[in-house]
């Protein structure tokens, strides 16, 4: 997959990936040995119909590979970008113990994004059934929500999206960075749903504005939560209140959703430091750093507790950070902020960790080795150490049961909660994962509501 | 009353023009009851938060003592609204243009001192009048809330740039607040991440002014 340059993709906001070119495509496409078992369609959370799509590549009906892959995937374009495949479909293809697997994500991008270029040329959409009479209310229109709400929307039934930002999307415009994702795919992908006859209100806050007991009194018939995992985990350490040390989500949401580097078109700025240490593993962390460079920062480093082999990021994005110049401090711990006397952060006490025995989440649990305390001048902190649900709709909801971790209690298959006719789905039940999973989430939710609200 | 680059951009708007986005209410609602006597401070532009809670104060059967100040008798307004909801009014002025000479701390630290019972202060204002405040009320055991305004994001708890400490522990002005017990609030912390874009908002507004020259 041709890519930017590190040396010059750590300085700009493009897209990293640059998609294959239709030869490339033709040529892995034409790999897919069409195997009968097709294993690859059971490891995609939304159960692609992956051979029939790229079958369709292969012979050049690009508009029937865009039918194939969108009856079963609404995102495709924003799938095919950010979906860890290599642990998904791909990890199932039958080449795995050949070759290679067969690069799927990389052609259902490809498709993704001839469709946009190419919409004149795709015939009229299926026709929606007739209208079922039934409303649904999705709050929040992320992954989950846009998927519930497509599925839902295609059995007849009518389906507002409650967004609580100005702009839908949720974290695929505020957390994923503009290089990975572009928002102007993003927002084609949201114009799809609308397109469908999904009414999207945005500015909505669900648990102030309305309640959920609101929205059931007031023509509701479901209610779908896919609300996310919003709320900022801090290191409650020493000092970490000072200026310039900030959570992944402001400091990801400035850069993305209100675009900071674009400042001062946008009144949305960030204090970018010239050494800045993004503390935390994942792929919010790698996210966060990679922007810092973007920024303009001289030096940046990701701070992680325990070592490289636990690192929970896509192996991708850890790739692609190390290449572009990210300074990786393993087995280390902030312990504490010093500041300059006017409330600036300008230093990290950290201590060195060492890997024991393993602890519940399977990973080796870190431990401090005594002795080892050192400092980092660092004038920047971003905290990527994961988020947590929003407590604002689980505190507003009389009847709706969470975890201690704030999390909405909710079948696996179906996504039903407690509480009669509330559903939830993605990272408000699961805590932060991906998008994929959530929008798997949404489309069972979107079944079982649909058998719900046709047995009324 | 406008102050940087977005109040002066709201100012220039028109009946009939809109903006892009609103939403609200959000935060937790001013906790009303009938507490006595409360007196409702407004240093200048925080008249306009302190008017319905000065009205919900009366409408609970509170006697409203309120006391209105500003810089100058130009930054004065709502006076008639406020009086109307209110048993008394003290007006102030810092340079003396208007009402009495002084700050809003004046006649508050008088009635506190004074036989008029007091069971609650509400003071709303920049950060640093409300942190005088605080330190006029102290002294006298008076439960004061106050309505912080640190720098915000979204607004609904999801960033934490609004974060405050009170009480030694750190709170979300967006979903904990915005009101909070004034003595306990660590003022200097508020005050210096109000500080944290000083040099951008400058530059926007240079930019701004710059660009409004152009097409003036």
């Amino acid at each position: 997959m041709p890519r930017q340059e590190a040396v010059v993709r750590a300085k700009n906001f493009k897209e990293v990936a640059l998609g294959y070119t239709p030869e490339m495509a033709g040529e892995e496409a034409s790999r897919c040995i069409q195997c009968p078992k097709r294993p690859c369609v059971e490891g995609c959370p939304v159960n692609v119909d992956i051979p029939e799509f790229i079958k369709a590549i292969h012979e050049g009906k690009m508009t029937d590979a865009v039918t194939v892959l969108k009856d079963k995937n609404a995102l495709p374009g924003i799938c095919g970008r950010v979906c860890p495949q290599e642990s998904q479909c791909e990890a199932k293809c039958t080449l795995l113990k050949q070759k290679a697997p067969v690069a799927i994500g990389r052609l259902e991008r490809f498709v993704a994004d001839w469709e946009r270029q190419n919409k004149a040329a795709m015939p009229p959409g299926t026709p929606l059934p007739p209208p079922t009479g039934k409303k649904v209310a999705v709050i929040g229109s992320g992954p989950a929500g846009l998927t519930a709400a497509a599925d839902l929307v295609k059995k007849g039934h009518g389906v507002t999206i409650f967004e609580a930002l100005h702009v839908g999307g949720g974290v695929l415009m505020y957390g994923i960075p503009e290089f990975r994702l572009p928002k102007e795919i993003v927002q084609n992908e949201v114009n799809f749903v609308k397109s469908m006859g999904v009414e999207l209100v945005l500015d909505a806050v669900v648990g102030k504005c309305d309640t959920i007991d609101e929205l059931l009194a007031n023509g509701y018939d479901a209610v779908f939560l896919g609300t996310g995992a919003g709320l900022p985990m801090f290191l409650n350490v020493p000092g970490e209140n000072a200026n310039g040390i900030y959570s992944a989500n402001e400091w990801l949401t400035r850069t993305n959703l209100m675009k900071a580097y674009l400042f001062p078109n946008y009144d949305t700025p960030l204090k970018v430091g010239k050494r800045i240490a993004a503390i935390g593993g994942g792929n919010v962390a790698m996210d966060a750093a990679r922007c810092a460079l973007r920024l303009g920062a001289e030096e940046v480093y990701i701070v992680y507790r325990r070592s490289e082999a636990e690192l929970p990021a896509r192996r991708e994005e850890v790739e692609n950070a190390m290449e572009e110049g990210i300074i990786f401090k393993f087995l280390t711990n902030p312990t504490k902020f010093l500041d300059d006397g006017k409330g600036w952060v300008n230093g990290m006490e950290c201590i060195e960790m060492e890997l024991g025995e393993p602890d519940a989440s399977g990973r080796r649990r870190p431990i401090v080795k005594k002795g080892s305390e050192f400092v980092m001048q660092i004038n920047t902190v971003v905290v990527a150490l994961g988020t947590t649900p929003n407590p604002l709709i689980a505190s507003t909801t009389e009847g709706l049961k969470t975890t201690n971790h704030g999390t909405v209690i909710a079948d696996e298959s179906t996504g039903k909660t407690v509480k009669d006719k509330v559903w939830a789905g993605g990272d408000i039940v699961t805590g932060a994962a991906t998008v994929i999973s959530a929008m798997g989430a949404g489309k069972r939710a979107a079944a079982d509501i649909d058998k719900f609200l046709l047995n009324k | 009353m406008e102050v940087g680059k977005t109040t002066r951009e709201l100012g220039l708007l028109q009946t009939g023009d809109s903006i892009m986005s609103l939403t609200g209410p959000l935060g937790l609602p001013t906790h009303i009851e009938n507490y006595g006597a409360v007196v409702c401070v407004a240093g200048g532009f925080a008249v306009a938060p302190i008017m319905p809670i000065a009205r919900a104060m009366k409408q609970a059967g509170n006697k409203v003592i309120s006391i209105l100040g500003a810089r100058n008798k130009e930054l004065i307004f709502w006076e008639d609204e406020l009086r109307s909801v209110s048993d008394k009014l003290i007006v102030t002025t810092d340079d003396g243009t208007y009402g009495r000479k002084g700050l809003v701390t004046e006649p508050l630290k008088e009635i506190l001192e004074s036989s008029e019972k007091v069971n609650l202060v509400v003071a709303i204002g920049p950060s640093v009048m409300m942190k005088f405040c605080a330190r006029t009320t102290q002294p006298f055991g008076v439960k004061t809330i106050v309505s912080l305004n640190p720098i915000m994001v979204d607004g609904t708890g999801m960033c934490g740039c609004c974060r405050v400490v009170v009480n030694g522990q750190t709170k979300f002005a967006c979903v904990d607040g915005p009101d909070f017990d004034a003595h306990q609030v660590d003022w200097d912390l508020l005050a210096a991440r109000q500080r944290t874009y000083l040099e951008e908002e400058k530059q926007a507004m240079e930019n701004w002014q710059c660009q409004c020259g152009k097409y003036a």
